[in-house]
């Protein structure tokens, strides 16, 4: 098979990360080549090199045995890659055709458009692949994997040679995985080089040539799909050194359980979920992306209610319709997003600290004791070591890390004391990430149940004294503090049926 | 930005807008001796009343992200109901005001349901209510004037001066008065209290106050309750002024009220405004209408220049914004 793209020493920083450190990848005419790494590991950012967006630092691409730039993705499109993003991006309102020649449509004169060459063009593209597929309906009706199938055919439309996916199965049921498959298998046949981003080993085995492991912005290695167990690319997955520590976990068997939930389901989405969290514990939660955590973080908050199932604070059988029913119960949640779900960031310290807590601190015709929000604001930013000059600063202009400390304030100041921490520490730097470690410690020594989400394995070693592994929507299982990474993985990729295989 | 920098910065849109006022007057003044005299003075303020009322009412909702279109026909709504109790069924004055005023929390509640539980986007709730309470005008009264005639002291309420009684050389409107109080209540209800609080925090990002577990539905249906019953207020003004209830009045006023919120540098988008900066964006709305009158510049010019006023007042203050960033 020839060679149809080498990436050589490809180097990337952005302010703060090394992203990729002298990165190899090579791609061959008419295979499928897999690129595994856990969240974090660079897989997108190279693959943002490779299409344009991005531009490396140092290294080079080679198209055909010769060197190319691409300062553009127009460029790395007239060079045939094609990228078919994990978010569609595709205009809803407009028809299939329209899609694909968006920006290219042909033309009459006197500007107007040449519908019928755009019907045409498209019908013989869909004919390439052996789909049926409408060039006139509105894409804005078709289910997920329809769309994707719109997607490649545009891809294809550039006359594109290397495609690009990152993870198409990712919204895909199993027969639309399987239509998928069939036509990845014949582009490769009419010799298309496809780069394929996925995070489930069945997959990978199912379709892929050759596998492609990346860790923490590095190159680990490249080994043949077929004669390479799924344990040797987990291992290669997350090789990585356990420098960090890991959570003592304390003695736990006399504490009250704080909060169980019992067969929540919420349609595709969390599926017949049970576990338990007792006060004074901390439980981990792992999975990749999509695995259905945060999704579960909202139905217990209510934010999306579940369909099914119970939950219980204390003992008690709580009906859970909204945050404010949630709240009520004592469960508080801190998002992913702290900026869009968590905080006015227009609005002051005190305000967001007291935004649950106002009518506790109003009264009879609604009047605020401002001096006592004032006194209560100033002792969290004490306690917790909130860095702001005071407690009427405008909170867009703190630091992530004292953000988030103000979000658990405005929690422990609700009395709440089963916090769900949703990536606790997602755009908070080194220094301030081990303080908040150390505060979530402190809050489950004093008895407060914790629930952390966490896409980084380390730090959910680090914290939990349990740890919950989701994976499509489904507990897979529970494992004890200190777990190896290998165990986690496994849960985290196993989805249903994959034993049959 | 610190936080100095950031209090600057809120003062400065009021003093923008303030300065612009002074010139104005200054400008007028200079213009025409007869602009500058005490029942001049007092004219304006006295057509400031009824706008200056809707508009405060206006900036709460504003305030909250939301926009409400139906408050110049809500408001003849409550002034043909206050005359139905008052000249029709003989009702005491007292209860006739209480009507108007409920009538107008009872909208605002109707308005706040549909956008906070149907989810009805605010623009579109509101101009169906705008169109409804119009029609309702018109069929209440069978397209006809109810005037107060018989009601003694109805005038009063907005024509009287309680200030002039005490106060002999400054007849201040009670019209005038009504909506310094009006604007000093909820100012402070803003500033002060949990509803006023939660106003901004709706605005600022209505989300993440849900996620807080506040009940935001209850709370936003309450904001636009209460600026109904503000609508209410500025019913009885209108009616009282006319000594009558018009129902054909109405229509437009929404965007005068609007055009006052924004001038006075409250943000459509939410989550920042001031009463103080309505009550002058209100002002500058009625010295310039009333100066160019005295000007002898026709009423139609009168139109594009609030108009400019209006694309200038936004565009110095989004420059003002962008240099403060």
């Amino acid at each position: 098979m020839t060679e149809l793209v080498r990436m050589e020493g490809i180097d990337k920083r952005f302010p703060g990360v090394h992203a990729l450190k002298s990165v190899d990848f090579d791609l061959r005419a008419g295979e499928v080549h897999a690129l595994m790494g856990e969240n974090g590991a660079g897989k997108s950012t190279l693959m943002k090199i490779l299409s344009g967006v991005y531009h490396a630092d140092e290294g080079r691409v080679l198209i055909d045995g010769a060197e190319v730039a691409l300062p553009t993705p127009k460029a790395a499109q007239d060079l045939g890659i094609g990228i078919i993003h994990q978010e569609l991006a595709l205009m809803r309102d407009l028809t299939v055709a329209q899609n694909i020649w968006i920006g290219r449509e042909p033309r009459l004169s006197f500007g107007r458009l040449d519908e019928a060459k755009l019907n045409t063009d498209a019908a013989a593209i869909f004919e390439a692949m052996h789909i049926r597929m409408d060039p006139r309906a509105t894409v804005g009706g078709m289910t997920i994997a329809r769309q994707q199938m719109v997607e490649i055919a545009k891809a294809l439309s550039y006359r594109s040679r290397v495609l690009i996916m990152d993870e198409p199965t990712a919204a895909l049921n199993d027969a639309e995985i399987a239509e998928l498959f069939a036509i990845i298998r014949k582009l490769k046949a009419e010799g298309v080089g496809i780069i394929y981003i996925s995070h489930k080993m069945d997959e990978i085995k199912r379709i892929s040539d050759r596998v492609t492991v990346m860790r923490d912005g590095a190159y680990v290695g490249t080994v043949e799909a077929a004669d390479t167990p799924i344990s040797k690319i987990i291992s290669m997955m997350v090789g990585r050194e356990l420098s960090d520590e890991i959570a003592s976990v304390p003695d736990l068997s006399a504490a009250e359980t704080a909060l169980e939930v019992d067969h929540l389901s919420r349609g595709h989405e969390l599926r017949d979920i049970s576990f338990s969290v007792k006060c004074g514990e901390i439980l981990g939660f792992a999975g990749l992306m999509g695995a259905g955590r945060t999704e579960l973080a909202r139905a217990i908050f209510g934010a999306e209610p579940a369909d099914q199932g119970e939950i219980r604070v204390h003992g008690k059988p709580v009906q859970i319709r909204s945050p404010s029913d949630a709240v009520d119960a004592g469960i508080g949640y801190l998002s992913e997003d702290r900026k869009q779900f968590g905080l006015a960031l227009g609005m002051d310290v005190r305000a967001n600290i007291a935004m649950a807590s106002l009518p506790r601190y109003a009264d009879r015709i609604g009047r605020i004791d401002e001096p006592e929000l004032g006194r209560i604001a100033r002792r969290y930013i004490e306690t917790l070591t909130i860095r702001t000059p005071g407690d009427r600063q405008e909170l867009r202009l703190l630091s992530g890390g004292n953000q988030q400390k103000v979000v658990i304030a405005k929690w422990l100041l609700r009395d709440c004391d089963i916090l769900i921490f949703d990536e606790p520490t997602r755009g908070i730097d080194v220094g301030a990430k081990a303080e908040i470690y150390r505060l979530m410690g402190e809050l489950a020594a004093s008895g407060k149940a914790i629930i952390v989400i966490s896409s980084e394995l380390p730090e959910v070693l680090r914290l939990s004294h349990r740890i919950a592994v989701m994976c499509e929507g489904r507990l897979t299982g529970i494992l004890p503090g200190g777990a190896s990474q290998e165990d986690i993985m496994a849960l985290a990729t196993k989805r249903e049926g994959l034993a049959a295989e | 930005m610190t936080e100095k920098q950031a209090l600057r910065g809120g003062a400065q849109q009021k003093l923008l807008a303030f300065a612009s006022l002074i010139v104005l007057v200054i400008g007028f003044s200079l213009a025409s001796p007869r602009f500058f005299q005490v029942d001049n003075i007092m004219s304006i303020l006295q057509a400031t009343s009824v706008n200056g009322v809707l508009a405060v009412g206006v900036t709460m909702i504003i305030i909250t992200g939301g926009i409400d279109l139906s408050i110049g026909t809500l408001m003849t709504f409550c002034a043909v109901m206050t005359g139905v109790v008052l000249t029709w069924l003989g009702m005491p004055l007292l209860l006739g005001v209480a009507t108007g005023m409920a009538t107008g929390a009872l909208c605002g509640l109707i308005s706040g349901t549909l956008v906070a539980k149907a989810k009805i986007p605010p623009f579109i709730a509101t101009l169906g209510m705008m169109l409804i309470l119009k029609g309702l005008s018109l069929i209440v009264t069978g397209t006809k004037p109810i005037y107060f005639n018989d009601t003694e002291g109805y005038t009063e309420i907005s024509q009287g001066s309680l200030v002039g009684k005490l106060i002999p050389q400054f007849p201040l409107p009670n019209g005038v008065l009504i909506l310094f109080i009006v604007a000093g209540v909820i100012a402070w209800v803003l500033g002060r209290t949990v509803l006023g609080r939660y106003t901004f925090a709706l605005g600022s990002n209505e989300e993440a106050v849900r996620l807080s577990g506040v009940n935001t539905d209850r709370w936003k249906m309450s904001i636009y309750a209460l600026a109904g019953a503000i609508c209410g207020i500025a019913g009885i003004l209108m009616s009282s002024r006319l000594n009558s209830a018009q129902p054909a009045l109405g229509l437009g006023y929404e965007l005068e009220a609007i055009a006052a919120v924004v001038i006075g540098g409250t943000s459509l988008s939410g989550g920042r405004g001031t009463i103080t900066g309505t009550l002058i964006g209100a002002l500058i709305m009625s010295v310039l209408t009333n100066g160019l009158r005295v000007l002898s510049v026709a009423p139609e010019w009168q139109t594009v220049v609030t108009g400019f006023i209006i694309i200038v007042a936004v565009y110095a203050d989004q420059l003002r914004r962008r240099t403060a960033d």
